[in-house]
């Protein structure tokens, strides 16, 4: 076998003038062309998504027609409980799905550490950090723009099962639009956080569990604190933070929307500058 | 260029890399070898900017590694085999890369065609067998058409037909004009394909040498001489340099005289020959006695002391 086609021309010893072609840079641009290629050609990133966005749709349609105002509170639990909104029940698969893109986010990352991907990638970007960047704004839109509309198509779904109950409410109503949104915008901050917590653990496991931990047993747990520690805190937390942004209602000593976006955002920047900090400051 | 100056890289109390020194050259084979554990890989990380040194530099083409615009350019590097997401095909796996240096598909199934990977471009990496697995590593290498190879332990896992392929392409491509610099653990494959020797063990150099001189200091295991006249051979070819020994009757062993000297020697005299054998000490021997002292996982003295005849 030949390896003639290793552009025979070149002067002994030199790097060749661009392989034949414009030259070679390592680019932002090129960078997250590279992990939106990375994304896509795995069958993971596809079922995971794709379950994300099934479960969303599923519980959201189910709990609308399941509905029922006066059940029976010693009967088996029915989504929503008591405080119930159309949006609420159209939303009760966001934490199903969050886990969904949590797990899609620790892949995408912290499954480069476990597979000796890294390697090939770091060596192919030296400078690391536009890796981590690039992952983020690869997975954060996507899961935001299938999340978003998995969202209207559960309230969408879940609207005729609503038909005459006191609790109904059609897209055009106040806010419903903007916490449909807002499920979206959470479950892509899930996403990124994911996507941080793997960089920042090195291990799909580790960084799952960690997820969940965060999300759904830190609320639990807290709940041992003090009274008035908890009723102070607790809303602070990322998951109650993060819930508060798709809330059609503010529950009492629950934050609005926007400071909701504004810790849970927080909580994904810190642990994002976290994962940044020990990317670029530990041997792979 | 790949310049190593008093690297080190300690882990704790324990040094892996040791004030490790060499050059590889362009145009030149450099054969990495020590055993295993001796700090090879490690190096290499280090090279390509991995792991960070404890102390000291590597510079490829004069900088470091990640000061280049296009590194992919400069140096391509197979590291360890499986640096790969099993669940990627081999071309998404190399289009992924190819995508952070602007470099074109053609180019990516250009390499896929070199490294023998056509037929199974597209299935996933995961179902690769060491061998292929091994070849895409290599490809990924080539990708950026690097003035610099730098490949871990290349022909591990190759079948024969695999092996000659890795030899005959890192000669081309340092005749090329290109730096190559490979590692191994295999003193004998390696003397086959480098031109330049780095020998470590222990992350200390214990020899910066050719292959020729290597084997030429390697090779004082005399000759081997079966004649029915031992008495008289003896006598003719006995000299101020020359030691002969017998181990058995009508055998002698010969050191200080080629054997064509000896073969001559004979036949000026009449004396019959029955065989004629140089007795190259194997060039794993000679490996084996420099880095005796460094052998991180020694097996039982049965083992280190065995000399190939």
């Amino acid at each position: 076998m030949t390896v003639t086609d290793l552009t025979p021309d070149r002067a002994p010893g030199r790097a060749p003038e661009g392989a034949g072609t414009a030259r070679l840079k390592v680019t932002g641009a090129r960078v997250l062309r590279s992990e939106w290629a990375k994304f896509w050609s795995l069958r993971s990133s596809w079922i995971t998504l794709g379950v994300a966005v099934f479960l969303l749709i599923l519980f959201g349609t189910v709990a609308g027609y399941t509905y029922s105002p006066d059940a029976d509170p010693m009967g088996p639990p029915r989504p929503g409980g008591a405080g119930a909104d159309a949006v609420s029940l159209a939303l009760t698969g966001v934490t199903f799905a969050s886990l969904a893109v949590g797990v899609l986010g620790v892949l995408l990352s912290a499954g480069e550490y476990s597979t000796g991907m890294i390697r090939s990638t770091l060596a192919a970007v030296p400078r690391r950090l536009p890796v981590l960047w690039s992952k983020a704004v690869v997975i954060g839109p996507v899961v935001l723009l299938l999340a978003t509309a998995g969202a209207l198509a559960a309230f969408q779904l879940g609207a005729p099962g609503l038909d005459g109950e006191k609790i109904a409410l059609s897209l055009g109503d106040d806010g419903v639009l903007r916490s449909l949104a807002g499920a979206g915008v959470y479950l892509a901050l899930v996403a990124v956080f994911g996507v941080a917590l793997g960089v920042l653990l090195r291990s799909s496991a580790g960084a799952i569990a960690v997820l969940v931990g965060i999300l759904l047993v830190l609320p639990g747990l807290a709940s041992l604190l003090p009274d008035s520690w908890y009723e102070t805190l607790s809303p602070y937390f990322p998951g109650n933070a993060g819930s508060s942004l798709y809330a059609l209602q503010e529950s009492s000593g629950a934050l609005s929307p926007g400071a909701g976006l504004a810790v849970f955002a927080g909580w994904v920047a810190v642990t994002l500058a976290g994962a940044a900090f020990r990317l670029r400051g530990t041997d792979v | 260029m790949i310049e190593v100056r008093e690297l080190t890289k300690r882990y704790g109390d324990k040094t892996v890399v040791d004030h490790l020194s060499f050059t590889a050259e362009p145009g030149e084979v450099t054969g990495f070898l020590g055993p295993n554990g001796a700090g090879k890989s490690t190096t290499m990380r280090m090279i390509v900017g991995l792991d960070a040194p404890t102390g000291g530099s590597a510079t490829v083409g004069g900088k470091a590694y990640a000061e280049h615009a296009a590194p992919l350019q400069e140096i391509g590097t197979l590291l360890e085999a499986k640096s790969v997401h099993p669940g990627r095909s081999a071309r998404g796996h190399l289009m992924a890369l190819a995508h952070t240096h602007g470099i074109p598909r053609r180019r990516v199934d250009e390499v896929i065609e070199l490294a023998g990977l056509t037929s199974v471009a597209g299935r996933r990496v995961g179902a690769f067998s060491l061998g292929m697995g091994q070849r895409l590593g290599i490809a990924a290498a080539l990708l950026g058409d690097p003035a610099i190879v730098m490949l871990d332990e290349p022909v591990n896992g190759l079948d024969p037909e695999g092996v000659l392929w890795v030899r005959t392409l890192l000669r081309e491509l340092a005749d090329d004009g290109r730096a190559v610099m490979l590692s191994s653990h295999l003193m004998s494959e390696t003397a086959m394909i480098a031109d330049h020797l780095v020998i470590i063990g222990r992350g200390r150099l214990l020899a910066d040498t050719t292959v020729d001189d290597f084997t030429r200091e390697a090779g004082g295991g005399g000759v081997k001489v079966r004649t029915p006249d031992v008495l008289r051979l003896r006598s003719l070819l006995s000299g101020p340099d020359v030691s002969i020994t017998s181990s058995s009757p009508g055998e002698l062993l010969v050191t200080g005289r080629e054997a064509r000297e000896i073969g001559t020697i004979a036949a000026e005299h009449g004396v019959v020959l029955h065989e004629l054998t140089p007795q190259a000490v194997s060039l794993e021997a000679a490996f084996m006695d420099l880095t005796r002292d460094a052998v991180e996982y020694r097996s039982a003295p049965a083992g280190t002391e065995r000399k190939a005849a």
